[in-house]
């Protein structure tokens, strides 16, 4: 598993940005673009080209199943008109298409000016002239041969696979190298790229009666490179060799008697749960409802900051797009702003939110600060910047327990390992989660894996039963690829830090008996 | 410099073809132009106008099968040779096979056709006329409106010349007052059937409902579900049911001894499920267009027709997804999986007409956050949004609290005790990405309502 310290600095390195990125007419096209917005009247106007290559590779059973490899190429023009927005984008990075883009953006700003009630102002942010970022990894993946990425996991299903308990094994990698060109009217120029991977090993038991059990390993993406899946980061041979009898101990485990547990939940579950009650919850877009007819509000509203008792007393998260190797981790958003670190519930009181500059302005009043704190971000050059989710992560406490010592404190509860299922309301209230693998605790001791385990909860009583966070030796980085969000839809990778931590009664339920068996 | 622009879709697919040294090469092009809107509060938020383009490149060497995609089409070259370079290093592909072979269609040599740059001017007015409305009557609209055009073009070594031309558009607008919230969708083609006043007046007579306000605890109610819910839990089961992993026996339509349970009775007697890509009101690519090879699509299967496929006949399973290759592994016949979605039991009665005879129950709107919890027997959880009603003595008596359900859309079907008229739907959750399906009103006696949300 792998750890870092929250609220690091980035580690010195000296990868370069993507050369293919850098061939493009990018200051070309920008000049072009910009000049041409502020011609035709935009009072603001920005620009991003970007160069996005994936990779996405599955073995199913030992076989190649996909094996694809894109590149993604775009040019995308941002202006303010008449306080109105417009957007326009192209596959084609010229500059004819530039001065196109930035005319037809004044356009859509134009023609969108009657319904549009509210001004867009943006808050002032510092000039950040031709600075560049590059994320920290040993080995771009994109340069290692495909066939030594299918012998590796060749290798890994077969181990699987010669296990009795066993069945089907799957194994799949996404890889991504997103590079980034913006510049916009105020004089701030930025390029960057950036790293990342998410390897998933998947182990099927089927039940010759019918039936069948699966379990997944618990490594989680990052924003590494090659290295994740060779190195010494983490211990994949022995996940592996533990995987078959994990897996056939669940089948047979039993089935959990539904009520109130205990539970003391692993980083590798625990990041999810805080992806959606924590992360999604405190997006300013959410709470002043921008989101309210697609991803949803939240609870956490504006008027509540600074006295929402979000949990308990020991409670302390922080945002940040700085810690290294988190997958939201970048040098400036998509709006030229630094990025940074800052604290979003404070002993258990919620003291801050995700911004864009144009939130940061409108709100100004209401957050005590007037400047954004670089959350600004578009998943490809085809769709605008949304404030999107940083890292948002638990803090362990300094001199906190071990996850053997937050064990020993239950008398009767579960404690979870890896995520699986997850589902939140609309407004961030009520929660179901799964696992990969759910320990009874009696006596303050593991005795055996149970099964058909899901603890559902509201956020508030949830974080308010949080007794306990682990010390800094049980802290782990989590996260995802895929969390979505906007219209049209957009994805993005973010990570989530965290202890292992122990929550008091929370509710469990029997999955088995939720679906009538 | 990457400025290259095609002159047609055609054009890049003949080039790409005459450049391959491959033992077989399929190429998929695609140009995009979307236009959307997007507002809160009765206010504009984002709108966007935007070209895409992609050419997808596969090249087949032996039994392996290399893919490289892009957006620009000035390096061909380097795309074919790169596809070529990565299919003889993958290692043979389980599901190889022969390409489709064929010819060319009559338009294939059409240009791309692009969204109308006035799409949403009509729109647009009234979309500014319902604001207005709004905020004289204290209520505040959200929604978005998209409309995308793309032009698809299949060309293969072995003679396919194929052309698709997908509109899809889509309107969602929610209303939101101390009522409540309310939503409603459609999809469109054209947005010659888009009726703002008409989804406005709709929105509105449901924030009336939510004038009384009712709590009710979690447990199993009788419940209708509109179209909308109807839709989005059936997509899931759809998406599951691959025959391959069926046969595996990792799938909720498994049977014991690596047998599936085709042939077994799953939902009322007189339910259909079909996919039909010629259906006019629910088009979509009539040919297998697929990038990657997965549980439920091949590669190698691309340009092959897709015909009228039933998934449930008569409340039986009758078809599980099939390429060519589970096909011939599992002995089954070949049905590709198609995009869009049509449920149709018979029946005629209207969602109102449904409530009129409900002696007590709920209506809902949609459902939202859907996830998988149990792929055994694919329980769902997720929630209701915009709206919960309680219907007595056949009208609704006012709305109440949302809730947190689990179900599973398999065994959901099999409790059905009526089927409404089948209409054209919008899935809430999945609009879009599957935004071609036609649903009935399901009314299922004891839906699981399993914890109460306090989300409103």
């Amino acid at each position: 598993m792998i750890s870092s310290p929250p609220g690091g600095t980035a580690p010195e390195h000296s990868r370069a940005l993507d050369p293919e990125l850098l061939s493009l007419p990018l200051r070309e096209c920008a000049a072009a673009a910009l000049e041409a917005a502020q011609a035709a009247g935009a009072s603001h106007a920005d620009v991003r080209i970007e160069r996005l290559r994936g990779q996405d590779l599955a073995l199913r059973n030992g076989r190649l199943e996909r094996l694809g490899d894109d590149v993604t190429v775009g040019l995308a023009v941002r202006v303010v008109a008449d306080g109105t927005w417009g957007f326009t984008s192209s596959p084609d990075v010229a500059v004819d298409e530039a001065v196109r883009l930035a005319r037809s953006a004044v356009e859509v700003a134009r023609a969108s000016r009657p319904l549009n009630r509210e001004p867009v102002e943006l808050a002032d942010e510092p000039v950040h002239d031709d600075v560049t970022w590059v994320s920290a990894y040993d080995v771009d993946p994109f340069t290692v041969p495909s066939a030594d990425k299918v012998a590796l996991f060749a290798d890994w299903s077969q181990r699987l696979l010669a296990s009795d308990d066993v069945d089907h094994v799957d194994v799949s990698l996404q890889q991504a190298l997103e590079g980034k060109f913006y510049a916009d009217t105020a004089g701030t120029t930025t390029t960057q790229s950036r790293i990342r991977v998410q390897p998933k090993v998947t182990a099927t038991r089927v039940d010759p009666g019918g039936g069948f059990e699966t379990m997944r390993t618990l490594a989680l993406p990052v924003g590494r490179g090659w290295e994740y899946l060779t190195g010494d980061l983490y211990d994949w041979d022995a996940e592996l060799a533990q995987l078959p009898s994990l897996l056939v101990e669940k089948a047979k485990a039993s089935s959990v008697e539904p009520g109130r547990y205990d539970l003391v939940l692993d980083p590798s579950n625990l990041w999810l749960t805080i992806h959606e009650s924590v992360g999604h919850a405190t997006e300013l877009d959410r709470a002043l409802g921008y989101e309210a007819a697609y991803a949803g509000t939240s609870f956490a509203t504006l008027d509540r900051l600074g006295t929402l008792q979000y949990g308990s007393p020991v409670m302390q998260v922080t945002g940040d797009r700085t810690t290294p190797h988190g997958l939201a981790t970048t040098g400036w958003d998509d709006e030229g702003v630094q990025t940074q670190q800052w604290d979003i519930v404070r002993d258990g009181v919620l003291v801050g939110y995700q911004l864009d500059r144009r939130m940061a302005r409108q709100n100004a009043a209401a957050l005590g600060v007037s400047r954004s704190n670089g959350c600004a971000y578009a998943d490809s050059p085809s769709h605008v910047p949304v404030q999107r989710m940083a890292n948002v992560s638990l803090q362990p406490a300094a001199d906190g327990p071990s996850t053997e010592e937050l064990i020993g404190g239950v008398e009767r509860g579960i404690y979870v390992v890896g995520d699986k299922s997850w589902s939140i309301d609309m407004q961030r209230y009520n929660f179901q989660f799964t696992g990969q693998r759910f320990y009874e605790i009696r006596g303050g001791r593991l005795v055996g894996q149970l099964r058909d385990v899901a603890y559902q909860a509201t956020t508030t009583d949830f974080w308010g039963s949080l007794e306990a966070v682990g010390g800094p030796q049980t802290y782990a980085l989590g996260g995802a690829f895929n969390c979505g969000k906007a219209q049209p839809g957009q994805i993005a990778a973010v990570s989530h830090g965290c202890p292992t931590s122990l929550f008091r009664g929370v509710q469990v339920l029997n999955t088995a008996r939720e679906g009538g068996r | 410099m990457s400025t290259g622009r095609p002159d047609g879709g055609h054009d890049v697919v003949e080039r790409v073809l005459a450049l391959s040294r491959a033992d077989g090469c399929i190429v998929l092009v695609e140009q995009s132009s979307r236009a959307n809107l997007r507002w809160a509060g009765s206010t504009l938020t984002t709108n966007g106008a935007v070209r895409g383009r992609s050419v997808v490149v596969i090249s087949v060497v032996g039994e392996s099968v290399g893919v490289r995609s892009a957006t620009v089409v000035d390096d061909l070259e380097d795309l074919v040779r790169a596809s070529e370079a990565a299919a003889r290093e993958a290692g043979p592909a389980e599901d190889a096979g022969p390409l489709v072979e064929g010819g060319a269609a009559a338009d294939f040599a059409d240009g791309a056709v692009e969204t109308p740059p006035d799409v949403f001017s009509g729109f647009a007015r009234e979309l500014g006329a319902a604001f207005g409305a709004a905020r004289g009557d204290g209520l505040a609209l959200y929604g978005y409106a998209s409309h995308d055009t793309t032009t698809l073009w299949l060309g293969s070594s072995t003679g396919l010349r194929l052309r698709h031309v997908q509109p899809t558009g889509y309107v969602e607008l929610t209303g939101k007052s101390s009522g409540g919230s309310s939503w409603v969708g459609q999809h469109t083609r054209d947005w010659t059937d888009v009726d703002v006043a008409h989804l406005d007046a709709e929105v509105r007579r449901r924030l009336a409902w939510g004038a009384r306000r009712l709590e009710l605890p979690a447990g199993r109610y009788e419940t209708l579900l509109p179209p909308s819910a109807v839709a989005d839990l059936l997509a899931y089961a759809y998406w599951t049911a691959s025959g391959r992993s069926a046969a595996e026996g990792r799938t909720v339509f498994s049977a014991p001894g690596g047998a599936t349970r085709v042939g077994e009775h799953l939902a009322p007697a007189g339910l259909r499920m079909t996919s039909d890509p010629t259906d006019p009101a629910l088009a979509t690519t009539p040919f297998v267009a697929t990038t990657a090879s997965s549980a439920m699509s091949s590669v190698f299967d691309n340009g092959l027709p897709l015909p009228r496929t039933d998934w449930l006949r008569d409340g039986a399973l009758t078809a599980l997804v099939q390429t060519r290759a589970s096909a011939a592994r599992t002995d089954s016949p070949v049905t590709p999986y198609v995009h869009s979605l049509d449920v149709d039991g018979g029946g005629t009665a209207s969602t109102d007409q449904m409530v009129a005879s409900t002696e007590r129950g709920l209506l809902l709107t949609c459902l939202w956050y859907i996830r998988e919890v149990d792929p055994q027997t694919l329980l769902l959880t997720g929630l209701t949004r915009d709206g919960v009603y309680l219907v007595e003595d056949g009208e609704v008596v006012g709305a109440v609290n949302n809730f947190r359900w689990n179900e599973s859309p398999v065994d959901l079907l099999g409790r059905v005790t009526e089927v409404g008229r089948s209409v054209p739907s919008l899935p809430r959750e999945w609009s879009d990405g599957f935004t071609w399906v036609r649903m009935p009103t399901l009314r299922v006696p004891d839906f699981n309502m399993s914890s109460v949300s306090q989300a409103s």
